[in-house]
């Protein structure tokens, strides 16, 4: 387990010196001079030098990316203002450190991801085991269907067409916001609630099929045949020898779902007006705030590999025939 | 009850699978019978219905797509037709299987003590620990060395061979009066296979179980067999004791079993003969006999009575097909025996 963990995490610092790099360098490869916007319209030659001068960024590109590189670990100062480590870059256009705005909207985008995936996990391998317990049935049918149609949904339709028919006009749910957890637990679960149904209406639907397609393969297994064959129930056949192996399949989806719902439900979050990182990221497009987006996805990115990690080790749990080394 | 009275008795049994492209007659119209103690072999090629006949005996078809008809009955009672409950309470108590592939039959999430316990719980309801201290005894009983430690192991810690016994000693453990043996030795190395036929038979004589081995292979059958059955087609070709049929085989589809079995006595330079062509379409099978296509002795019977007309097989020992007695034991001696010497 050390060995594994040692391992995989050399192999993430590798993937993530690589993301960043490659973002980095593609930043400074659009024909765009951050200092010309911070500089103003009335922009004198000399002005612009002392501009990028202060944004650090008068040095060449490589000695730049070290210097970012070299402040996750020891922090950073910079003309107008501290970053303290780990910083992942110092954002001009609000004058803050990257990473203090990330953590600004992490709760938002956190509490976002972790309730939607609840649901649709809970719900979409119920309706999965559901609708293979009951294959062939008309049950089985219509779930298969209604998945279909569900998931084939967008967010951008889904989402503007529960706002008008569930809150604007018979307000079922309550106008959808982020309040911290902390300071009103039911505001927090009620200006959610809906965002979490529409985030989890499309996976749910991919989360039924896939669940019911991997238990239907694993029914056909020579091993839960034999379980058959000496006289197990049909439950027990099914729960504990077909669904142990459908996990493996879902447990990967899950992994990648959750770590990219964590770096930011883009969509989500603009339809319902969520402060989180998807907005973020966003916003830092259309703003030009380069700094911010390389810290958006440098974050993003590590979500993703660190529950890439973790999908792993829950490979070890589910399949003894998975060693972790 | 008489030693010699069938336990098992299987008549009539047709297993017909609905498919896209019609009904497939897995097995039809296949009767056999089985006593305590002794071991039928069931020989054929694959698709011949061996491993569908003796499923159904347990009802593992699927309900939605195999049609079971026909009677079976075990020491008594009917199971064809029978409730889930009973098949539940059966299965694994007085009939177990032992499948063809260790690797893929047990289950890699669980260790072997935990697979091996769990009938052994159901059917006895034996306590958790009893069922580990009966497990472990069966361990030790299939062979397995230091059996208290290996309990904890799983599947794929196990060789092929020892993963066989594993199934073994699952499928004994409450002591089955019927042991179905579906090709127990074809994904073992030659080696191991006579180890593994060898602790069948041992374990029959301890428990005095009645076995069905089913094989391809006419080796295993001369091996471990009382009585034989010979399948082809999804029906019974041909019947008798081992003895008799491996002696003097009555159907031309035994004999093209026996001439294409590589021999270590035989000249390294006899050439082995294959059936020629390949089993019949169970979807629309030829109306005669359905060996008459690969059948060299069509024409000794002549009129075409062998593409009209389907060979009944006659109680007890005997061969379904069309030439008469006179002419199997002729031809069998002239033309088959010279060619396996």
């Amino acid at each position: 387990m050390l060995r594994f963990l040692l391992r995989r995490s050399l192999g993430a610092i590798v993937i993530l010196l690589i993301i960043s790099a490659v973002t980095f360098f593609l930043f400074y490869a659009i024909p765009r001079n951050p200092a010309l916007l911070a500089c103003g319209k009335t922009c004198t030659p000399d002005q612009l030098a002392i501009v990028e001068a202060n944004l650090g960024i008068d040095k060449p590109v490589p000695v730049q990316y070290w210097e970012y590189m070299v402040g996750i670990f020891t922090g950073r100062d910079y003309p107008i203002g501290h970053c303290p480590a780990p910083c992942l870059g110092y954002s001009f256009t609000d004058n803050r450190p990257v990473l203090e705005t990330i953590l600004d909207r992490l709760p938002t985008t956190l509490s976002l991801a972790v309730g939607g995936a609840v649901v649709f996990l809970v719900v979409g391998l119920a309706m999965g085991m559901l609708a293979a317990w009951r294959r062939g049935t008309l049950l089985d049918k219509s779930l298969s269907s209604a998945s279909l149609v569900l998931g084939s949904m967008q967010i951008y339709f889904l989402g503007p067409l529960a706002l008008a028919l569930l809150v604007h006009n018979n307000q079922v749910f309550s106008q959808p916001k982020y309040e911290p957890f902390t300071e009103d637990p039911t505001a927090w679960f009620g200006g959610l609630l809906l965002p979490w149904l529409v985030l989890a209406t499309i996976f749910t639907a991919n989360y039924t099929r896939m669940s019911r397609a991997t238990l239907i393969e694993q029914l056909r297994e020579d091993h839960v045949r034999t379980a058959k064959a000496k006289g197990m129930s049909r439950s027990t056949v099914f729960f504990r020898y077909a669904w142990r192996g459908s996990l493996i399949p879902i447990v990967t989806i899950f992994g990648i779902d959750l770590g990219s719902l964590f770096g930011g439900a883009m969509i989500t979050e603009f339809t319902f007006n969520l402060p989180g990182l998807g907005r973020l990221a966003v916003d830092s497009v259309t703003k030009s705030n380069l700094p911010m987006l390389m810290g958006v996805m440098l974050f993003a990115a590590t979500m993703i590999v660190l529950f890439n990690i973790l999908v792993d080790a829950c490979y070890a749990l589910i399949d003894p025939r998975v060693r972790l080394a | 009850m008489t030693t010699n009275s069938p336990f098992l008795t299987v008549d009539d049994l047709r297993v017909h699978f609905s498919t896209e492209d019609g009904t497939v007659k897995a097995v039809d119209g296949l009767s056999f019978e089985v006593a305590r103690g002794r071991t039928l072999g069931i020989v054929g090629e694959s698709g011949s219905g061996k491993s569908v006949a003796t499923q159904a005996i347990l009802g593992l078809h699927s309900r939605e797509t195999a049609a079971v008809s026909g009677r079976i009955t075990l020491d008594g009672a009917e199971l064809t037709g029978a409730p889930e409950r009973v098949l539940e309470r059966l299965r694994g108590n007085t009939a177990a299987m032992v499948f063809q592939d260790p690797l893929t039959a047990l289950s890699p999430y669980y260790t072997v003590g935990r697979q091996i316990a769990e009938p052994y719980r159901k059917h006895r309801g034996a306590s958790r620990r009893a069922a580990r201290e009966r497990a472990i005894e069966m361990l030790a009983k299939v062979g397995i060395p230091n059996p208290a430690r290996r309990v904890d192991d799983y599947p794929h810690q196990f060789s092929g061979g020892m993963r066989q016994r594993v199934m073994i000693a699952m499928a004994l453990v409450c002591d089955p009066d019927l042991l179905i043996a579906d090709e127990p030795t074809t994904a073992l190395d030659v080696t191991v296979q006579a180890q593994i036929l060898d602790l069948l038979m041992e374990l029959q004589e301890e428990f005095g179980s009645a076995i069905i081995m089913i094989t391809h292979d006419l080796g295993v059958i001369a091996g471990v067999a009382d009585d034989v059955l010979v399948m082809y087609g999804g029906r019974a070709v041909e019947r008798g004791t081992v003895r008799e049929v491996l002696a003097a085989p009555r159907h031309p589809y035994t004999w093209g079993l026996l001439t294409s079995m590589p021999r270590l006595t035989a000249d390294v330079d006899k050439e082995l003969v294959p059936i020629a062509g390949s089993p019949p379409s169970l979807l629309t099978p030829p109306p005669g006999c359905p060996f008459a296509p690969r059948c060299a002795f069509v024409d000794e019977v002549g009129d075409g009575r062998c593409a009209a007309e389907r060979p009944a097989l006659p109680e007890g020992r005997g061969a379904a097909c069309h030439l008469t007695e006179e002419q199997q034991r002729t031809f069998y001696g002239e033309r088959i025996r010279p060619r396996l010497a």
